[in-house]
């Protein structure tokens, strides 16, 4: 009677005389903590100027989260108008990792005007940056960052991130999902890659064309044709472009449309 | 009693056996929620001029079975701010008496209730992302409707890593699917906010409800509705979706061949 | 042999499982929809396919010939859809001969559903048939594993979702041709600004009663580009040129035969190159 209805002796389940099959593991539904946000940054610097850009698309999967989400930011300035900033920083890869950083940092350049009673330089901003993103070593910020302004000598600066803090300055630089698109664009275009002055030699002898900081009109219709072009062929790029103008009267900010499918 | 004040209170040993100190087995890893168990689906929101609808159906899912069916999903915060809840209806409700406690606090606080919409949303982005950093999330997505500093419509979304963002109309879940492209198609991006009439955009979301309700298995035709405006908040939890159309379904015979 | 060749099988399951990832696919990505009205029935698709987050091909055709008055459009696999939707063209064609009738919409789903059936999913054609017959109008979806539906309005593709909200809030019965054709751009639109899976054009076919079939390529294009700002055309000598070879037709002839043929020069020169 009780092994009606009891359990069977020696633990739960049924008792088959042939062996169980062990049961499939649980599949677990693990919690993984990132996104992709998608988008794409892209900064040039001039002798006098610098202009850092984003698409302001916001995508989770196939999907567009929002058409009007900006990844440039100005760092240091007043909370509500960015008034008074002369660093701006990008962030593409998980927004909220993103945002995380930014406030960061503008905390961080905050406190330095208040601290030390002057700006933070962008050189010194660039280095606290790279401390803020190696410190999360091992759960890193993942995105990928790019910080500008002028330096010193008034000439633009560019310094660009990998998610764990190496850092470089550079004349330019494309970063997020079109990257891979934009960048060999601007190689050949802001460097000069592979072009060479016709006539100035034979085979190996012929002379590189050199690269000189471009004017403020020609970097801004790059950038634009940069964008315009990474929207035809990126699914996750789209919808405005937001340019940050960074000069020495200050960073003027301006959105292009661009398309929406 | 004995010399060993440790077990004094304590099941004596040789009644009750020794205690078997597995049952507060305190080694192995540290486990967190990994997924979510009584769930609420989408939430939609829309502007219009002087204010924000949010809706949710009353619905709370166990896995696809249809668990609890008068859920209410919109949580009102102070005299104007609405948050819409998504996701696990557990950590909706430990989020709501976060926010109650707040509110309480802030009520009796010398200067009253200051928090608007937007400190709010920015208040829950931040919860999410520092429990999602410690890999302890709280598996929501929610909407934060209401107004900003100056006074202007609010609506904003935040969820289970912190992701935040805002548009003129969100949905989260199925909705985000299904909503968002009628909303987009009936309010777009160059028409502004202020072209749009309360009943517009109360209307909108109904209709999204409704196709909601057609093609979202999680869903059911019950819902709750919030229209928050400077006068305050019109809130209704017990609606029922109106003018459904199931007349083409008598017209269908089968998957192919059949034709009666 | 016909059909498929598995002999590079075993080599593949082999280096897949060694960590070589499996070939990336064209994938269209897409957005597909059918609607039927009083005399006729309407499909419509977008035109991007993609190759993960990468636009392939901007201006692609996904609606695909099967009889003159059966079309087809396809999502999902790109070569799947093609080559599915030719092989059941050509049979169709083939039986239409043998029984000396016109082809049947249902014949023709049928076929498409037993043909991926049998390949259990692994043909990942994500079909929307519709057309004509003499029994009638036809809509039908046939998914890759093989099931099907018999439905007034259809989506599919990774846009079905943005596609079906606007025939789950605009579809009414009764409607007109103008009415069925409107609905279905309207649809596919809804799929191209909200998936990112779709985008660029909205084609159209019209498959009507007693009327030849109408195939609307690009029948609204929303989504031009605008003029590029600069110029990025390069003077003559920019690239680096390491040596030369001329190698003259007389040498040539030495080990073909040449032939020049007349015809008309415009026909290769005008090519589409950026200005």
């Amino acid at each position: 009677m009780t092994s009606l209805l009891g359990h069977p002796a020696g633990g739960e389940g049924i008792g088959y005389s042939f062996s169980q099959p062990t049961a499939a593991p649980v599949k677990q539904h693990g919690f993984y903590p990132y996104t992709d946000n998608g988008g794409s940054t892209l900064g040039i610097t001039g002798s006098d100027f610098a202009i850092l850009a984003g698409d302001t698309r916001s995508t989770s999967g196939y999907n567009i989260n929002s058409r009007m989400v900006p990844k440039v930011f100005k760092i240091g300035g007043d909370d509500e108008t960015g008034e008074g900033a002369h660093i701006v920083l990008s962030v593409v890869g998980f927004a909220a990792d993103g945002n995380a950083l930014k406030e960061r940092l503008d905390a961080v350049v905050k406190m330095y005007k208040y601290q030390h009673g002057k700006p933070m330089s962008v050189s010194a901003c660039a280095q606290r940056l790279s401390t803020i993103l190696y410190q999360k070593r091992f759960f890193p910020y993942y995105v990928t960052a790019i910080l500008s302004g002028l330096d010193e000598e008034g000439k633009g600066a560019l310094y660009s991130y990998d998610p764990v803090g190496s850092y470089e300055r550079e004349q330019c630089r494309a970063a997020g999902a079109a990257a891979s698109l934009i960048m060999p664009f601007l190689d050949n275009q802001v460097n000069f890659k592979n072009q060479y002055i016709p006539g100035s030699g034979e085979g190996h002898a012929l002379e590189q064309k050199k690269a000189e900081p471009l004017p403020q009109a020609t970097v801004e219709q790059l950038v634009r044709d940069a964008f315009t072009s990474a929207v035809e062929r990126h699914i996750e790029v789209g919808d405005h472009l937001q340019m940050m103008i960074i000069t020495r009267d200050g960073i003027q900010e301006v959105f292009h449309p661009l398309k929406k499918d | 009693m004995d010399h060993f004040p440790g077990t004094w209170g304590r099941p004596r040993n040789d009644v009750y056996g020794a205690y078997d100190p597995t049952y507060l087995q305190t080694t192995g890893p540290k486990t967190h929620t990994s997924s979510p168990a009584v769930t609420g689906t989408s939430v939609i929101g829309v502007k219009f001029n002087g204010g924000v609808v949010l809706a949710t159906d009353n619905l709370a899912s166990y896995g696809s079975l249809a668990r609890f069916t008068d859920v209410k999903r919109l949580r009102v915060f102070g005299d104007n701010a609405v948050v819409g809840f998504g996701g696990d209806v557990s950590d909706m409700q430990y989020i709501d008496r976060l926010l109650e406690s707040i509110d309480i606090r802030e009520n009796y606080s010398t200067h009253g209730n200051m928090l608007n919409a937007k400190n709010l949303h920015t208040y829950l982005a931040k919860v999410f992302y520092k429990r999602r950093s410690e890999f302890n999330p709280l598996w929501n997505h929610v909407l934060v409707a209401g107004f900003d500093v100056d006074g202007k419509p609010f609506l904003s979304s935040a969820d289970l890593l912190g992701t935040t963002f805002s548009a003129p109309h969100l949905a989260t879940g199925f909705g985000a699917h299904l909503a968002v492209p009628i909303l987009r198609r009936r309010f777009p991006e160059e028409m502004p906010i202020e072209e749009i009439t309360r009943e517009e955009a109360v209307s909108a979301l109904k209709d999204c409800l409704k196709v909601l309700f057609y093609r979202d298995a999680r869903s059911i035709d019950k819902y709750s509705i919030a229209v928050i405006t400077k006068e305050g908040i019109d809130l209704k939890e017990d609606e029922q979706i109106e003018g459904q159309s199931w007349a083409f379904a008598e017209r269908i015979r089968g998957y192919g061949r059949q034709t009666n | 042999m016909p059909g498929f060749d598995f002999s590079n099988y075993n080599r593949n399951a082999a280096l897949h499982a060694r960590g070589v990832p499996l070939p990336k696919a064209t994938s269209t990505g897409t957005t597909i929809v059918g609607c039927i009205y009083d005399n006729g029935v309407v499909i419509a698709a977008d035109t991007r396919a993609t190759s993960g987050p990468i636009v392939a091909d901007k201006n692609c055709e996904k609606l695909h010939y099967i009889a003159p008055k059966i079309w087809c459009a396809g999502a999902g696999t790109a070569a799947d859809t093609e080559f599915t939707t030719a092989l059941i063209s050509s049979n169709v064609e083939l039986h239409s001969l043998s029984t000396g009738r016109d082809p049947r919409v249902i014949t023709c789903m049928t076929m498409l559903k037993q043909h991926l059936f049998r390949y259990q999913g692994h043909i990942g054609a994500y079909l929307v048939v519709a057309g004509v017959d003499p029994t009638g109008v036809g809509l039908y979806t046939v998914h890759a594993h093989g099931s099907t539906d018999k439905l007034p309005y259809v989506t599919m593709g990774s846009g079905s979702l943005a596609a079906m909200s606007v025939f789950e809030s605009m579809w009414k019965p009764d409607l007109d041709k103008a009415g069925a054709v409107e609905l279905c751009a309207e649809a596919i639109k809804a799929g191209i600004f909200n998936d990112l899976g779709s985008g660029s054009n909205v084609d159209v076919c019209v498959i009507e009663n007693d009327k030849p079939t109408q195939l609307m390529r690009n029948y609204e294009r929303p989504n031009e580009r605008g003029q590029k700002e600069r110029n990025y055309r390069f003077p003559r000598g920019t690239t680096a040129v390491l040596n030369q070879k001329i190698i003259t037709k007389e040498d040539m002839k030495k080990y073909v035969t040449i032939e020049t043929l007349s015809g008309d020069s415009n026909l290769a020169g005008d090519m589409d190159v950026d200005s």
